[in-house]
């Protein structure tokens, strides 16, 4: 049987965290009544000219650094037509042979293994509008579709790799690394749910060893890592059979079907517009200082990559955590914080990923939501330390230190859930327990030791699970031999 | 009355001699005797259009717009039919600047749709007629503004000039007509044509309201990326001062076959006056100038393509009735709002920049482009001035050209060079041919030098009486 090879490379929409839009002062947040972030300009009204954001080009650069890119000293805008009801103007204003970045890589693993992926290019250009069908999914069938203009004129940035990925994984761990390098710097804040940062992917399949590519198919549609895996994995299963039964397969544009799990045409290539670009009459050409690319780049901050060996090397943290903790910048921010006031990283980098990651999963919230800072978490940790509390009370502080402005000390002033390990004060609960628990206490005497874990649970029972494990046996032991003997 | 010059008014209102409400008096009288055989008008308002907290030294002096400059709160058309319906909910910064001036607005002007015409009979709406004889064309696109100018009833105008659009029909009416350095003056509220083309100009009845006017709507806008950044000036600074020793080209192209013969001799007058002036006056030549219309028809029908693609029935004007469907609505939508002159050029601008297509006409006019700007940066190291007619013939009869519009085109041969190397270049009456219609005079100088060319016209203008001369109505 013939072994095949997929060839993917991915187009990403990255919106940049910018104030107002790309030519306008629209506000560009997400979010908002409909056509509430509008304005002549982002609605194209007739007689409106674009206005350059200079704070784009000034992302896109960094962007471009970031990811090892050249930054040409001259870019320009220019005008891409087709006609929809999202585009106010009847044509994108994006860059088309100049881009703002070009020729980059972005290095990359998976199962350990290192690979560097190519970037072509990183462009600068407006998002468009969103459409609302009445009636019916899409606008075929619908009685009548509303058009939102507040996402019209948004800058994004798109990132084109070269077609160097060779599996959904690849492709997933591209993705996360361009992500967590788009965060790190500023530029974007990731969240695919939100459509912030959006995905297509190009994939074909070969024969393995050949070097003629397969035909193309461009998947749309792809709002989350899960989905980029599954639609990859789907579309070269489907290729792969098409190709083995001699059916033939279309350049085309497919749409991931998230409840169907499957892939759908949406166009062929039959179909595909002549965009007509041609250079934006009303916008100048941008000339890039390159003193002010080199001030940009001494100012880029630590990179993800960079980062997740320092936490290795320097923080001794095992590859796998700092992975994680990078890829998340809001546990990562609290991580450098929380490292200011308490001096354990593995310790602060446990609970981030472990109980801290898995509250906010179970309640859908992000840690920005919550009360967590700092300063409680460095406080809690201490308390761990010092025994004052036993890991188990703590894992039992993270939703009230999460969801509350209290702090550890005060949490468990309140509950009285601080340890107990007054050894007097232990003593005489363990004595109660041993003389309410006379039969139990025979049988220890009588060699079955096993019995004594029965006996320290009474003892935690007793004491809500203050008493300090440690202690309680020893002592518990001590008291029992001393029974022994007598 | 009705043709004294906004200078002498301003003057006038300075000494009391008359009250603000008699001047605009004065033009609606003369508006109620002449619109009807003029119909320079899409929009003539009733009560005139003003900021009352507005003031300069031409406050109370009214003015009218070509209806492509958007006035917040009134209809803006553009002459077409798919912007019947349409009002801009902003201002245009030239309409906030004359509005900040004081300056009363009569009405919008008529114009040949979208700005695509020379002769006003592409008005979605009526053609306007020259006052100078009502069978024939008072020129375009701006002709409505000319007209209205010529007729007494408005005494200054603002037009836009694409490829002639303000000096042509300024040169058909007999009035004087200035098309600024491209980024003179901001574009932010002027419906596009064609957006590296497109600059917004004064027709006015003498050369200095003309550069009082520039004054007025010319300066930098932050909200116009190809608006220059130059401090102000006054382009009238110069007028009045001796021409001795200036030097005049004139480009043998431009009195070239197809001049009419009794242009040429008007203009050969004009040098002799220019001369007499002591002016130095020599041929010269251009002579890559014959590419230039070709190279206009490309470059300005491609962004027109572009620009006019917004016109889609979605948000704002005319949709049809008759769509079932997206596709519908589009195709049906333009194929009712637009015109025939202006599907023809979205065809050519569409055509030009398809794929396959767009090296060998998009890229190559621009590269045409770029050698007339070389062409004429080496000309005006030799001459201060550029001189040629603004229109090879006087205005023609109506229908006369409305079916051949290649012989229309070939009517804007002088003026189009002028925008493609984004130069300035003033029309200035310069005699009356045997039908007793105006000729005009082009002017044109290096980027940036308003100024020198209102003192030349000047010059001239106070050399000879043909802006004295007003049609009979």
């Amino acid at each position: 049987m013939t072994e095949f090879e997929a060839v993917i490379g991915l187009e990403v929409h990255a919106e940049l965290l910018t104030e107002s839009k790309l030519f306008c002062e629209s506000a560009a947040h997400f979010g908002g009544s409909p056509n509430t972030h509008v304005g002549p300009v982002s609605l194209g009204l007739p007689g409106t000219l674009p206005v350059l954001n200079q704070r784009v080009i000034e992302m896109g650069i960094k962007a471009g650094l970031a990811t090892h890119c050249q930054i040409p000293r001259i870019t320009k805008f220019d005008r891409k037509h087709y006609f929809y009801p999202d585009l106010p103007k009847g044509y994108q204003i994006t860059q088309f042979d100049q881009p703002i970045a070009e020729k980059g890589w972005i290095d990359i693993e998976t199962a350990g293994k290192a690979k560097r992926i190519q970037l072509t290019r990183i462009h600068i250009e407006e998002d468009a509008g969103k459409l609302v069908h009445a009636g019916a999914d899409r606008m075929a069938g619908s009685v009548y579709s509303l058009i939102d203009f507040n996402r019209a004129g948004v800058p994004l940035l798109e990132i084109v790799s070269e077609p160097d990925l060779r599996s959904s994984q690849e492709a997933k761990a591209y993705l996360e690394e361009l992500r967590s390098i788009l965060m790190a710097i500023g530029v974007c804040d990731g969240k695919m749910q939100e459509g912030s940062l959006r995905c297509d992917a190009n994939v074909s399949v070969r024969p393995l060893g050949r070097e003629v590519l397969g035909t193309r198919v461009e998947l749309k549609n792809i709002n989350s890592f899960k989905f980029l895996q599954k639609a990859i994995d789907y579309e070269i299963q489907r290729q792969i059979t098409a190709v083995e039964c001699g059916e033939p397969l279309v350049q085309e544009t497919r749409l991931w079907d998230e409840q169907k799990n499957r892939t759908i045409s949406m166009r062929s290539k039959e179909e595909a517009h002549d965009y007509r670009y041609f250079p934006d009459p009303d916008l100048v050409d941008i000339e890039v200082d390159p003193s002010w690319v080199q001030s940009l780049e001494e100012s880029l901050p630590e990179l993800p990559a960079a980062r997740r060996l320092r936490y290795v090397e320097s923080l001794g943290l095992n590859a796998a955590d700092a992975g994680v903790l990078v890829a998340e910048p809001a546990a990562m921010a609290l991580f450098e914080a929380t490292l200011e006031q308490y001096d354990n990283p593995r310790e602060i980098c446990k609970w981030l990923i472990g109980d801290i990651s898995a509250y906010l999963n179970d309640k859908h919230v992000e840690l920005a939501q919550t009360q967590l800072t700092p300063h409680k978490l460095a406080e809690m940790l201490t308390l761990l330390e010092k025994g004052t509390i036993s890991g188990k009370i703590a894992k039992t502080l993270i939703g009230p230190l999460l969801e509350s402005d209290q702090t550890a000390q005060a949490l468990i002033a309140a509950s009285g859930m601080t340890q107990i390990s007054d050894s007097s004060a232990l003593e005489g609960i363990i004595g109660e327990v041993l003389n309410q628990n006379p039969t139990q206490v025979q049988q220890f005497l009588e060699g079955k030791e096993k019995v004594m874990g029965f006996l320290l649970g009474q003892v935690m029972k007793a004491t809500q699970g203050r008493a300090d494990p440690a202690q309680t046996n020893q002592l518990m032991r001590t008291l029992l031999e001393a029974k022994k003997n007598s | 009355m009705f043709y004294t010059p906004a200078s002498t008014w301003s003057q006038m209102l300075k000494m009391g001699e008359i009250q603000p409400s008699d001047i605009i008096h004065i033009y609606q009288k003369r508006s109620e005797v002449v619109e009807k055989q003029i119909k320079g008008f899409l929009n003539y308002f009733e009560t005139p259009v003003r900021l009352n907290s507005g003031q300069s030294d031409f406050q109370d002096i009214p003015i009218v717009f070509k209806d492509n400059i958007c006035l917040a709160g009134y209809p803006t058309t553009c002459g077409s039919r798919i912007l019947a319906e349409f009002v801009p909910p902003y201002q245009a910064t030239v309409s906030q600047k004359v509005l900040n001036a004081g300056l009363p607005i009569l009405g919008k002007a008529n114009m040949d749709e979208f700005a695509m015409g020379s002769s006003n009979e592409n008005s979605a709406f009526h053609p306007s007629l020259n006052p100078w004889d009502l069978e024939r064309v008072p020129g375009g696109s701006s002709g409505g503004s000319a007209a209205l100018v010529a007729a007494g009833s408005t005494p200054w105008a603002l037009g836009s000039d694409t490829g002639g659009s303000i000096r042509q029909p300024a040169a058909f009416c007999g009035v004087v007509g200035m098309k600024p350095t491209y980024g003179r003056v901001s574009r932010f509220g002027l419906v596009a044509y064609a957006s590296s083309l497109d600059q917004i100009g004064p027709l006015t009845l003498t050369v200095r309201d003309n550069a009082q006017l520039l004054n007025v709507i010319a300066g930098h806008d932050s909200a116009d990326s190809t608006s220059l950044k130059l401090p102000a000036e006054d382009f009238g600074r110069d007028l009045g001062k001796d021409i001795r020793g200036l030097k005049i080209g004139v480009p043998r192209e431009m009195l070239a076959e197809g001049v009419d013969p009794e242009v040429r001799t008007a203009i050969e007058k004009a040098l002799g006056v220019f001369e007499s002036q002591g002016a130095i006056i020599a041929e010269t030549s251009l002579p890559r100038l014959k590419y230039a219309l070709a190279a206009y028809y490309l470059i300005a029908t491609s962004e027109a393509s572009s620009n006019l693609a917004r016109f889609d029935g979605v948000r704002y004007g005319h949709r049809s009735a008759r769509a079932s469907n997206l596709v519908e609505m589009y195709t049906q939508s333009r194929s009712e709002g637009f015109g025939d002159e202006v599907k023809r050029r979205i065809m050519l601008g569409t055509y030009s920049l398809s794929s396959g297509y767009y090296d060998a006409y998009y890229k190559k006019a621009q590269q045409v482009r770029t050698l007339l700007i070389q062409d004429f940066q080496a000309q005006f190291e030799t001459f201060d001035f550029l001189i040629s007619p603004t229109s090879p013939i006087t205005a023609f009869r109506l229908g006369e050209k409305q079916q051949d519009p290649l012989s229309m085109y070939l009517t804007d041969i002088l003026t189009v060079p002028v925008n493609l190397v984004g130069i300035p270049a003033l029309s200035l009456p310069c005699g009356f041919d045997s039908q007793n219609l105006p000729i005009g005079l082009q002017i044109m100088a290096k980027p940036l030098a308003e100024a020198a060319i209102y003192q030349l016209a000047q010059a001239y203008e106070s050399a000879t009486d043909w802006h004295m001369r007003h049609p009979e109505l």
